[in-house]
């Protein structure tokens, strides 16, 4: 027998000129604070938090088919665990951000529990009943401010890890040095979630989850255990899902629980920026999350009409064209940032004789 | 004495819930679609009313006369423009239109309307109250409750004793071999989407007489509506009187105890009773 | 003589495959044409184009001359074309009787009543109220074809009506087909039993991979023609 003629690969042409042009984009992002004012610098936090919580979503509802509209639920939480251990424990706030991924965990394993007992649509209504019963019993919490909410102490913020080298670094007062910080950490958030997501695609468990997608009963035919892997996509998109919470809240420097628990900031926003760039595409959000932003900075002193039209367009994208825009370039040019399908080439496959 | 009068208080705005849920129980029956705008359609139909009895000076009662053919337009064109583009096996393209049309309509009653509470000028029938033995019940939660059996018995003869009845729960069943029968099941989701809305117009007449409503108010009535569906066994109309009535009871207790745990405690009881009867309390025989 | 159904160069099919590939047929007014031929051959993809389920060119088909083809499906089934699916088909949240009584949404009026439909299958009237769907297979079948009759249709199409049921069961529902005829339907069945598709029609069309290969009066046909036309063997 002679050794195969063709090889399988995932990458294509544009997705390693693409790999270098990441680089360079990472590198200028990482030294943003060299060329970027401190506007520019919230800026870029607002969308790589975003990106983080749409990639998140996607994740679920795009390759893990759990549409869930709860996801608010793991924003607030989160964020009022970072509050919570900062106040009545002392902890540093930076630190006190992985407690926020770790009690969104917590909350998920109960949300699952229960969540997954509902069917397809009611899954994702039943996610927002826990959503809502989470927001309503952070509001009896009276150590953080109950339903009228707290801020982040003067002390806590000021005893920042890291804050004070920045400051010395960049020369900057401390309140950007703080934006600065939050800025990094997103920014490492963000690499470690598209990376860990992309990698989590490409490996056996990114095959199981297609193909759990695509048929929960043929995908247990061929042995992937569906209930494990619907369970473990959730909590993983849970404790990244905190993380970014707490992160938020941490520039944010106040919450609040209506703010924490928004509907429309988490939830709306992000399916928004998946359907319009993309469900089902690690390139989705992405794309989605820079159109958001424009729109955010020129439409949104129209207040109203803004979220009117922002639902417009994601219900018209969803009509005409339904997986978003890097759907629409990826089927016009072939394009592909972040292949996943494995692809032949050189060779071919004999044919049976019959 | 004071625990009945409560838990009466309970099983009476159950049947407010009950009417929330019966059009999501019906639109989900006969075509599968879970409709996340329901919550912020029963606003807009309470903005309806309130515009006819504003314009025209009718009491609400009659002002929904008005409302009712409006909003069956308005569900009719809905599911026939755009509702039925989206049906299909896989449940994300409905319930990702429906959430954004949720939004849209939330923003579009913000900017036409305003955030203010409004309610329903429902005169002398708000504060009224019947004598029955020993427990005293206001006119209008009376009202309500009766409306939804009676909304409830209505759409149940129309399922099960009418020609119509039988082409829903042919389409129901099997739309291809229902479109051999000379049935277009796009018209019959149409017109069940137009009786869902005709049903929410109803519910909307009892919250905005009963309460204060504003553009913000839907998502919150979706999840009543949901968690009474859910309670009463997925497509079963009477299990959702039972599941309103579970809620209700459920809610008006919890705010007797403390008024903060009114909503939490609807939210309990229901996660109670997915944990115990997963498939609710009246799960239909044949699914 | 124009016919009450003709198809011409009929082509469809699901996707990018495609199943058909130009088939005629024509069915008189009154009469009774049979679609033979294997597994797979085309003969319920072909029914499926006729009654509008896929899609084809309005040419393709015609009732009374009147291009049809690619209609919607309830349309055509306004026009008075039912079909009697391949497996039956009964609606399980329906009775017995619900089922029949849907039959008649078309709104079309003729000899058939729900009495009527009673009269030809007795038992169907004894079962009336259960649910359809808990009748045995041959029952089952009953209440598909009155289902279809309940239109009052000018075509009536069976699809495999003997499929999975016992001779003596096969032969108690054919023996309703000339009443059918005599009604004033037309009919086309589709069968893989040839004896049986030769004793009831006046002309039989033989099916492989899509195209009609053989068409004629049962008298005319040879045995070995049919056989030579059902599994494709080169004639030498």
């Amino acid at each position: 027998m002679s050794a195969p003629a063709y090889t399988v690969r995932t990458g294509t042409r544009a997705s390693r000129l693409f790999g270098w042009g990441l680089l360079a984009l990472l590198v200028a992002l990482v030294a943003a604070p060299l060329w970027a004012d401190r506007g520019m610098i919230q800026d870029l936090f607002f969308i790589l938090t975003m990106l983080v919580l749409a990639q998140f979503w996607n994740l679920l509802a795009g390759y893990g088919g759990l549409i869930s509209i709860g996801q608010q639920a793991f924003v607030g939480l989160g964020a009022y665990a970072m509050f919570g251990a900062v106040i009545v424990w002392g902890v540093n706030p930076v630190p006190a951000i992985l407690l926020g991924g770790v009690a969104a965990v917590l909350l998920a394993i109960p949300t699952a529990f229960f969540a997954f007992r509902l069917v397809g649509a009611y899954f994702a209504i039943g996610t927002w009943v826990i959503a809502d019963m989470a927001r309503l019993i952070v509001s009896q919490w009276q150590v953080v401010g109950g339903g009228t909410g707290t801020s982040l102490p003067r002390e806590a913020r000021a005893d920042m890890w890291g804050v004070e080298t920045i400051a010395a670094l960049f020369d900057m007062r401390a309140a950007a040095a703080r934006d600065v910080l939050a800025y990094w950490l997103a920014l490492a958030l963000a690499i470690a979630t598209v990376a860990g997501i992309y990698a989590l695609l490409r490996s056996r468990q990114g095959l199981a989850l297609a193909a759990v997608r695509d048929n929960v009963e043929a995908a247990g035919a061929v042995g992937v255990d569906a209930k494990r892997m619907r369970w473990s996509i959730f909590l993983v998109a849970a404790f990244g899902t905190g993380i970014c919470g707490a992160l938020i809240f941490l520039q944010n420097a106040r919450i609040a629980p209506d703010a924490a628990f928004s509907v429309v900031d988490w939830m709306a926003y992000v399916i928004f920026i998946v359907v319009i760039g993309g469900i089902g595409r690690i390139e989705g959000p992405i794309v989605g999350v820079l159109v958001f932003f424009v729109l955010q900075s020129t439409l949104s002193q129209f207040g109203a009409w803004y979220l009117m039209a922002l639902g417009l367009l994601a219900i018209t994208v969803m009509l005409i064209a339904p997986r978003g825009l890097w759907g629409v370039i990826s089927d016009r040019t072939g394009l592909q940032l972040f292949p996943i399908q494995r692809r032949l080439y050189g060779g071919r496959i004999a044919k049976e004789t019959p | 004495m004071i625990w009945v009068d409560t838990i009466l208080q309970g099983v009476l705005l159950g049947g407010l819930y009950a009417l929330f849920a019966a059009g999501l129980s019906l639109v989900f029956g006969i075509m599968r679609l879970v409709n996340l705008a329901h919550g912020d359609l029963i606003v807009l139909a309470a903005y309806l009313i309130l515009g006819v009895t504003t314009l025209l000076g009718l009491h609400p009662f009659l002002a929904v006369f008005l409302a009712v053919p409006l909003m069956f337009g308005i569900g009719y064109a809905l599911q026939l423009g755009v509702l039925n583009r989206v049906l299909g096996d896989d449940i994300l393209p409905p319930l990702l239109v429906t959430f954004g049309l949720s939004i849209v309509l939330q923003n579009v009653l913000l900017e036409t309307a305003s955030a203010d509470s409004r309610r329903l000028p429902a005169g002398e029938t708000a504060v009224e109250a019947l004598n029955l033995g020993p427990v005293t019940v206001g006119l209008l939660p009376f009202l309500t409750f009766a409306s939804a059996i009676a909304v409830i018995a209505a759409l149940q003869y129309l399922f099960y004793r009418t020609a119509m009845g039988r082409a829903f729960r042919a389409v129901s069943d099997d739309p291809v071999t229902a479109s051999l029968m000379g049935i277009r099941p796009a018209s019959v989701f149409a017109l069940a989407t137009g009786i869902a809305m005709v049903v929410v117009t109803i519910a909307a007449l009892y919250l905005g007489m009963r309460a204060t409503f504003d553009p913000a108010i839907g998502p919150s009535r979706l999840i009543y509506a949901f968690e009474a569906v859910i309670i009463g066994g997925l497509g079963s109309l009477w299990g959702t009187l039972a599941g309103g009535v579970v809620i209700g009871v459920a809610q008006t207790v919890g705010a007797a105890i403390n008024p903060e745990w009114q909503i939490l405690a609807g939210h309990v009881a229901f996660l109670v009773v997915l944990l115990i009867r997963p498939r609710g309390l009246f799960p239909r025989a044949v699914d | 003589m124009t016919a009450l159904l003709e198809t011409s160069g009929l082509k469809a099919g699901y996707g990018d495959f495609q199943a058909l590939w130009g088939v005629d047929i024509t069915l008189a007014e009154g009469g009774c044409a049979a679609i033979i031929g294997a597994n797979g051959a085309g003969k319920t993809t072909l029914m499926r184009a006729i009654t509008g389920v896929l899609p084809c060119a309005p040419g393709m088909v015609r009732l009374d001359g009147a291009k049809i083809g690619g209609q919607s499906v309830d349309a055509i089934a306004k026009l008075g074309i039912a079909m009697v699916p391949e497996g039956r088909k009964l609606f399980p949240s329906l009775s017995v009787e619900e089922n029949l009584r849907i039959g008649a949404y078309a709104g079309r009026s003729g000899p058939w009543t729900l009495e009527a439909v009673f009269e030809l299958f007795p038992i169907l009237r004894e079962k009336r109220a259960v649910p359809g769907t808990s009748l045995s297979g041959g029952q089952q079948q009953m209440v598909a074809i009155g289902r279809a009759l309940m239109a009052n249709p000018r075509v009536l199409l069976c699809d495999e009506i003997s499929l999975g049921l016992a001779p003596v069961v096969i032969r108690d529902i054919y023996k309703a087909l000339p009443r059918i005829r005599e009604a004033g339907a037309s009919v086309i069945v589709v069968e893989q039993d040839i004896a049986q598709a030769m004793a009831v029609a006046d002309e039989v069309h033989c099916m492989i991979e899509g195209r009609i290969t053989l068409s004629g009066a049962p008298g005319d046909l040879s045995r070995d023609d049919i056989h030579a036309a059902y599994f494709g063997v080169a004639e030498t």
